[in-house]
């Protein structure tokens, strides 16, 4: 019993009921989702599920177009995006913290509403749904993603630097561009990461938007995991983890990921 | 002058941009009509049936559904992220640190889909009926990684000896956590908890493969069958406009509250 009761008074034990939560509920199902990837319906180890996936056109394909409509979405955003967090960085308005917590509203109201919301702003103005809705409707929906990190960068900035420029004679155009835009780049980073995997990866608004006309890489996920084919989702799903692994080696700032979670 | 002038109108524009969709949910929240864009004369009907008993009992029963797991979800998460807060930034070995904190990352930076086939897949495999607990332990692990990325700044402010000093003076560890630490990080939790209702009750792709096959739904997976169906519930536009309208005014409230210094404080 004292045993016990000094391993508890141990703070650092504090760590291990955590530790076995994330090991069935984080690490265990991502083992799953290789195991799965590798086995035929019937059990039993197998490649058919790969095999399917290069000779089927149909998901590389989609893989393919959800990485376009990815980059694109990511391309607009940071162009509408980077000149907003740049305004409201620089203070021009006397309640500048409720003009920042306007562009961020939106991130919390649910995605489907937010998505519907869209759709019904289309068929208001008789613009009939597709692949530039989907666009429209992705950057409506990411945009504030974007916007948040940059902003929170810009923010921090060390004034003294643009002042520096100004001072050795660098006219406005040249102190955003060799001073603020660099300093600024983390921001933006992480704005990508916020905005271009989860535009790959998501289904419901690719759906809703396109009167599921048009398919992204998520919408064949839950496609396959739903008609019970589980080994094929599974392999579409090692997929996307491994293309997240691959852009995260990018992004070595763990807590700027997790920028949305600084709001509150 | 003109350039500041620019500088606002652009940033209207694009609000107004952004604002557009909720604005036409909402003025068309009080037409009758069952078609969106059709315009019946004002009314605020469907309103009224929305809160007729009875008269929308999946949807209500959905949004109860929502706000009972995002209540649990987060309540659970806050405690298991503090606790675990408190252990990992106590641990010597440098090695189990980093991988607790990679492990604490994982679903943060996962995509939600592979968040929610993962979790579908495990219990599949394990043979557990899906349902009310298995959906509150899948919020529980997709928030609880923020409660320990809100709490852990807390920590690190704090004077690490004033916990072995309480059980120097003779403090049992849980008094000693309840009067010494929990005061100082108090801050962290409410944010940590926070965040975490708003992620709960706002998921969908975690949710739509966990929500079972018992009948289960939340208000995103209840909307999702809904537009499936086509023809969307009228009773959805007020729904919208009332959870639009609150989250307003609780965020505008939260932030006019803690302004400039507090605020830089929180965000952390």
């Amino acid at each position: 019993m004292g045993k016990i009761k000094q391993f508890f008074g141990r703070r650092s034990s504090w760590s291990i009921p955590y530790l076995i939560f994330m090991l069935i509920f984080v690490v265990l199902p991502l083992i799953l989702v290789v195991f799965y990837a590798f086995r035929s319906p019937q059990g039993g180890f197998t490649l058919d599920n790969i095999k399917t996936f290069i000779n089927e056109k149909e998901s590389v394909n989609t893989l393919l177009y959800s990485i376009g409509i990815a980059l694109i979405n990511t391309a607009i955003c940071i162009l509408l995006g980077y000149p907003a967090a740049y305004i409201l960085s620089s203070s021009r308005f006397s309640s500048s913290s409720v003009m920042v917590a306007l562009f961020l509203i939106p991130m919390f109201i649910n995605v489907l509403m937010r998505t519907l919301a869209t759709v019904a702003l289309f068929g208001f103005i008789h613009v009939p749904l597709g692949q530039a809705t989907l666009i429209f409707g992705m950057v409506y929906n990411y945009l504030p993603f974007m916007i948040l990190p940059i902003y929170t960068v810009l923010q921090k900035l060390d004034r003294s630097y643009i002042e520096a420029a100004q001072d050795l004679g660098a006219d406005s155009m040249r102190v955003f561009f060799r001073v603020t835009l660099p300093l600024s780049m983390p921001g933006v980073v992480s704005g990508i990461m916020m905005v271009f995997m989860p535009t790959i990866s998501t289904f419901a608004i690719a759906e809703l938007l396109t009167m599921n006309n048009i398919k992204l890489f998520g919408t064949i996920i839950q496609e396959n995991i739903n008609n019970g084919m589980w080994n094929y989702g599974a392999l579409l799903s090692l997929i996307m983890l491994i293309l997240i692994v691959l852009t995260n080696l990018f992004n070595e700032d763990k807590e700027e990921a997790s920028a949305a979670g600084g709001l509150i | 002058m003109k350039r500041n002038f620019l500088a606002k109108a652009y940033i209207w524009l694009l609000l107004i941009l952004l604002y557009a969709p909720m604005v036409i949910i909402g003025v068309f929240s009080f037409t009758e009509a069952k078609v969106l864009g059709n315009w019946t004369g004002f009314s605020v009907g469907l309103y009224k049936s929305l809160f007729t008993s009875g008269a929308h009992e999946a949807l209500m029963s959905a949004l109860l559904n929502t706000l009972i797991i995002g209540l649990v979800a987060s309540t659970l998460a806050t405690a298991l992220g503090t606790v675990s807060a408190i252990g990992i930034f106590n641990l010597r070995n440098k090695r189990f640190k980093a991988a607790m904190n990679t492990m604490n990352n994982i679903p943060i930076l996962n995509a939600d889909i592979i968040t929610g086939v993962s979790l579908f897949l495990l219990f599949v495999s394990l043979g557990v009926t899906q349902g009310y607990v298995t959906l509150t332990l899948c919020h529980v692990t997709f928030c609880t990684p923020y409660v320990v990325l809100s709490v852990m700044p807390r920590l690190k402010q704090m004077n690490p000896n004033t916990f072995e000093a309480a059980l120097d003076l003779g403090a049992t560890p849980s008094q000693a956590l309840r009067k010494v630490i929990l005061p100082q990080i108090k801050s962290g939790m409410v944010s940590g908890f926070l965040l975490s209702f708003i992620l709960s009750i706002d998921d969908f792709e975690v949710s739509v493969f966990n929500v079972g096959t018992n009948g289960l739904q939340t208000l995103s997976t209840f909307i999702y069958a809904d537009s499936r169906k086509g023809g969307l519930t009228p009773e959805l536009r007020p729904m919208i406009t009332i959870t639009f309208v609150v989250i307003l005014a609780i965020l505008i409230i939260m932030n006019l509250r803690t302004k400039t210094n507090t605020q830089t404080k929180t965000l952390k």
